[in-house]
């Protein structure tokens, strides 16, 4: 931020002139076997083009047909976020040209949304304990589909500007998305950037809980927009906003919001007034640059999609939706809380860290709650915190964790080694077991290697030897360690000390 | 001419089943036919010689296995160029799409694949099926068999012509406002257009897709009903496809036949009559409205008050619906592109393509359709236009509540001259007032020839439409008057039309 800190104003400074109001349209990539409006694998990746069919690709004449198993998905988040589910709603043509978008329209819904009118309760913890609870109105939650995705091939930037050509994968063309949207959320002040990161943090909670989708910022199946506008303090009114696309982790949108703020802040004071845009967040440097100009006389020229029959779900499907919702969050962590065994501090944190999802999904692949909240606590807010990233964005999975937890288990590796597991899976070289395999890491309890080194150890200490021969046998630590260095860490630490106390016996 | 070529589907079909004529003998008949004429007609874009052959070939072989898979299998069909035929080129009349072979089968194609019909080719017809005379065809215009300088209507003219010269025993066409029934009028052909749904449109590019229904082309109403049968009925591919069970049609054409109309009750359209409307047309339609008094039918005169509004209305949903659909021909993917001197962007390169690929009416119709959606209009035009659609609706269920069917002609005048109206846009649209309203109720209506106009010496049409899902009564009544009138003109009007054989132009 160091090139641009000239022309933001200090926070504390946009606190004390101006009210934030601050909104997130979230999308989320659903994880249905199939596409939105067709057969098609909802997978992206694979051979470009492979999982296409005419409807996808928008060829002439091709037919869309709704996706029943994405309704369902999007009804169930619907009532997680205490909306109304419509009794009768309709997809619309939101028409304009995107190079991605074979129709040169998106199916989307417009003023008939499939849900609305709900509400999250955000807990924010607070500095030196307890919790502040943000509600966070959501206006709409409704379907839609993917774009496909672009290659720009032969610049210098990898941008369209000076390619020699592009080419379109239409893989993701047609994926479900559902696009959630809050009001403006007023009234958070200065911890607006934080509402928003556990807001975006709790939704995501949220849609892994609902098991709807995969929920990876990093991939892309979860992505924020953040709306900001500044208006004078006490004013009670709405400044113009601006809209910055595609943030793509928790720490981001944070980042995001107070960068935003700051930037309006002085173009404010200074008498100018903001431009109503997109734009573009940059994680390397931490700013947002101009999108597009987009005025609300963006002209999308909606009307009710002719070839699908409007959905209407039934209000007994409904009720039978709602019986599948995961339990309230408040009640579901204090009985995780209970079943774990966490003090109030170790649970705050967990969440407070943003790792309840993950702790919850490693102790689901078999580690121990504690240990779960050690690694995710520990080893690994660390290198979050190194890297940057959020937790849920660290190239490591649940699974990973718990596996190597299972090796620490069957001593496989102890402590220390295991944190040499952790980083090569980091450093991407594998599974668990792959970079056990590769560094070499496995704890040895062979007695033949360990009795050399003890008698090696005993050797070089005749001191140490001695008082334990006497009966001090605490000193035995000192000849562990030396045993410890020569085997660079690998020994059977509790089977070196039965060698070292048999043989000085 | 092969006498072959004269004979109804119905006698060819017999004729197969007899074993008195084979596949491909009257694939190759209606080749040879088209290779004659169709230098004058025009009927054709296309031509699959080969294609055809083939499948009469394997029809005759199934046949002679008794593995016969219906009546019409080996009775060859001419289709619409604005089905995707997988293999065939696929033009909608349009420059834009020239060369475009799509690599898939419509359904309804994929139906007439399965039922065993060789396919001659594709017919000509307006761009994207927008006209009323064929002449909007960017390969040209078609001609009508029974005056070469004047228009076989529009847009489906090309099947229309093929039938009416002979050149196919059945055609498939579409009808987005009449584009089936107002070309059978003024070729005297039969021409059905099924309610709404009750053929797939998937495959279909759409001009309108609120509109826009796929139906039969024929000689006969017989005809029209066996081919009805082939291609109706649900399709998962499109979602607004009706799920219900549809009776045989070709048992109610037979019934029909007897010209027994005792107990039948017809409502005359008050609307649909009067100032503008040919004499001739109007002579016939009289005529025929007593022959169905003669037969037992009670006719009444029934009001439909807001069918003046209809045309105002169709001319706002259709180009609004077709400015979306036709978004997607950018000259990226598929079809026509030009590319301007320079170092052009891709939404020069856009421009340029659709510049040179779409005609003048295509691109009128864009405009008044991107202006009708656009915000701050869209009520006053396209929500306007949808208010008067419902009470369409309403109009035709208070009529259906007196009577079973409704009737008046077909288009108010014969086949006009090539050229005349072709710098009138308004009075070539007047030609579809009649067939208007049932496109936009979505209920069924049916063509059938009704006699020479005294004036010219050239066909008109008489109309019968019926409730949503009543297509049988269509063909019931349809058939009785068809048998009323061949009486009087010794078989089929068809017979009537001039021989073609060596008139070239």
């Amino acid at each position: 931020m160091s090139t641009t800190t000239d022309a933001l104003m200090a926070y504390d400074d946009v606190l004390a002139a101006f009210d934030p109001a601050l909104g997130l349209e979230v999308h989320v990539e659903l994880n249905t076997a199939s596409k939105m409006f067709c057969g098609c694998p909802a997978t992206f990746g694979g051979e470009p083009n492979a999982g296409t069919c005419p409807t996808c690709l928008g060829l002439p004449g091709a037919m869309p047909v709704v996706n029943g198993k994405a309704v369902e998905s999007a009804i169930r988040i619907g009532l997680a976020l205490n909306c109304d589910i419509a009794e009768w709603c309709r997809f619309a043509r939101k028409n304009y040209f995107y190079p991605d978008m074979p129709k040169n329209f998106q199916t989307s819904q417009y003023d008939e949304p499939i849900a609305f009118d709900g509400y999250m309760d955000v807990t924010v913890p607070v500095e030196g304990g307890g919790d502040e609870v943000f509600r966070v109105e959501i206006e709409r939650a409704h379907m839609e589909e993917d774009t496909g995705k672009s290659l720009h091939v032969g610049g210098a930037t990898g941008r369209i500007h000076g390619a020699d050509y592009s080419l379109v994968d239409y893989n993701r063309a047609g994926i479900p998305l559902i696009e959630i949207v809050t009001r403006p959320i007023l009234g958070a002040g200065e911890r607006a950037p934080e509402v928003a990161k556990a807001y975006v943090s709790q939704l995501r909670e949220l849609i892994v809980a609902l098991g709807v989708s995969e929920a990876r910022m990093d991939q892309g199946n979860l992505r924020a927009d953040v709306n900001l506008s500044l208006a004078p303090k006490g004013s009670g009114v709405l400044g113009t906003r601006t809209e910055t696309k595609n943030v793509n982790s928790f720490r981001s949108v944070e980042r995001a919001v107070r960068y935003e703020m700051q930037r309006h802040a002085v173009i404010l004071s200074d008498g100018g007034s903001i431009l109503q845009e997109t734009r573009h967040w940059h994680e390397d440097t931490g700013i947002t640059t101009s999108g597009r100009e987009k005025s609300d006389a963006e002209d999308y020229r909606y009307f009710p999609e002719p070839d699908l029959v409007p959905v209407a779900p039934s209000r007994e499907w409904v009720e039978e939706l709602r019986g599948t919702l995961p339990e309230n969050p408040t009640v579901r962590r204090a009985r995780l809380q209970a079943e774990w065994g966490f003090s109030d501090m170790e649970m705050r944190d967990t969440i407070g860290a943003g790792a309840l999802g993950l702790v919850i999904e490693t102790i689901a692949e078999g580690a121990a709650p504690q240990a779960a909240r050690k690694w995710w606590l520990g080893e690994l807010a660390r290198r979050s915190n190194e890297d940057g990233v959020d937790l849920v964005d660290l190239p490591i999975t649940p699974a990973d964790v718990a596996r190597i937890q299972a090796l620490v288990d069957d001593k496989t590796v102890n402590d220390k080694l295991a944190r040499q597991v952790f980083e090569g899976v980091l450093a991407g070289e594998g599974t668990p077991d792959e970079v056990v395999a590769s560094r070499g890491l496995a704890v040895v309890s062979d007695d033949g290697a360990l009795g050399a080194a003890v008698d090696n150890a005993i050797a070089a200490n005749p001191d140490v030897a001695d008082k334990i021969r006497e009966g001090k046998v605490a000193a035995a630590g000192a000849l562990i360690g030396a045993v410890m260095k020569e085997m660079r860490g690998q020994a059977d630490a509790g089977r070196v000390r039965e060698l070292i106390l048999e043989k000085l016996a | 001419m092969s006498d072959v070529t004269r004979r109804t589907a119905a006698a060819l079909a017999a004729d197969l089943a007899a074993g008195t004529v084979t596949s491909v003998e009257l694939t190759e008949a209606h080749l040879d036919r088209i290779a004659a004429v169709d230098t004058d007609v025009h009927a054709f874009l296309h031509v699959d010689r080969e294609g055809a052959l083939a499948d009469a070939a394997e029809s005759d072989a199934r046949r002679a296995r008794g593995e016969a898979r219906g009546v019409l299998d080996g009775v060859p069909i001419a289709v619409k160029d604005v089905l995707a035929t997988r293999g065939l080129p696929t033009t909608c009349g349009s420059k834009i799409l020239e060369g475009w072979v799509p690599p898939y089968d419509a359904t309804v194609v994929t139906r007439l694949r399965e039922a065993g019909l060789p396919i001659l080719g594709k017919t000509n017809m307006d761009e994207f099926a927008m006209g009323s005379s064929t002449e909007h065809s960017a390969y040209g215009p078609t001609h009508n068999p029974w005056d070469l300088d004047r228009i076989p209507g529009g847009s489906g003219g090309g099947s229309a012509a093929a039938v009416a010269a002979f050149e196919a025993p059945l055609a498939i066409g579409t009808d987005t406002g009449g584009s089936i029934r107002q070309p059978g009028a003024v070729t005297g052909t039969v021409g059905v257009k099924p309610t709404y749904g009750g053929v797939s449109r998937y495959g279909l590019v759409a001009l309108a897709n609120s509109l826009d229904q796929a139906g039969p082309v024929t000689r006969t109403v017989l005809d029209a009903a066996m081919l009805h049968d082939v291609i109706g009925g649900h399709d998962p591919r499109d979602s607004t496809s009706i799920q219900q069970e549809w009776p045989s049609f070709t048992e109610a054409a037979t019934v029909g036949a007897t010209g027994d109309m005792t107990g039948v009750k017809v409502g005359v359209i008050t609307e649909l009559a009067g100032d503008g409307w040919q004499p001739g047309v109007m002579a016939r339609f009289q005529d025929s409205i007593d022959l169905l008094v003669q037969a037992g039918a009670e006719v009444v005169e029934v009001s439909c008050p807001s069918f003046v509004h209809a045309l105002a209305a169709y001319y706002l949903i259709l180009p609004a619906e077709a400015s979306s659909n036709l978004a997607k021909f950018d000259a990226m993917r598929y079809g026509l592109r030009v590319t301007p001197e320079g170092s052009p962007s891709a939404e020069d390169v856009m421009r340029a393509t659709r510049d040179a690929g779409f005609g003048d009416e295509v691109k009128r119709r864009i405009i008044l359709g991107t202006y009708a959606l656009s915000s701050g209009y869209y009520e006053a035009y396209y929500g306007q236009a949808q208010k008067i659609r419902t009470l369409i609706s309403r109009d035709f269920d208070a009529a259906f509540g007196r009577v079973d069917v409704l009737v008046s002609p077909t288009a108010p005048t014969t086949a006009f001259k090539l050229g005349e109206k072709l710098d009138d846009p308004i009075a070539m649209y007047l030609n579809d007032l009649a067939t208007i309203p049932a496109n936009l109720a979505g209920v069924p209506g049916i063509s059938v020839p009704n006699g020479l106009a005294d004036e010219d010496g050239l066909p008109s049409g008489l109309q019968v439409l019926a409730p949503a899902l009543a297509d049988d009564r269509v063909y019931r009544v349809g058939a009785a008057l068809e048998a009323l009138h061949e009486k009087e003109w010794g078989g089929p009007l068809l017979q009537k039309a001039p021989a073609l054989e060596g008139a070239t132009r």
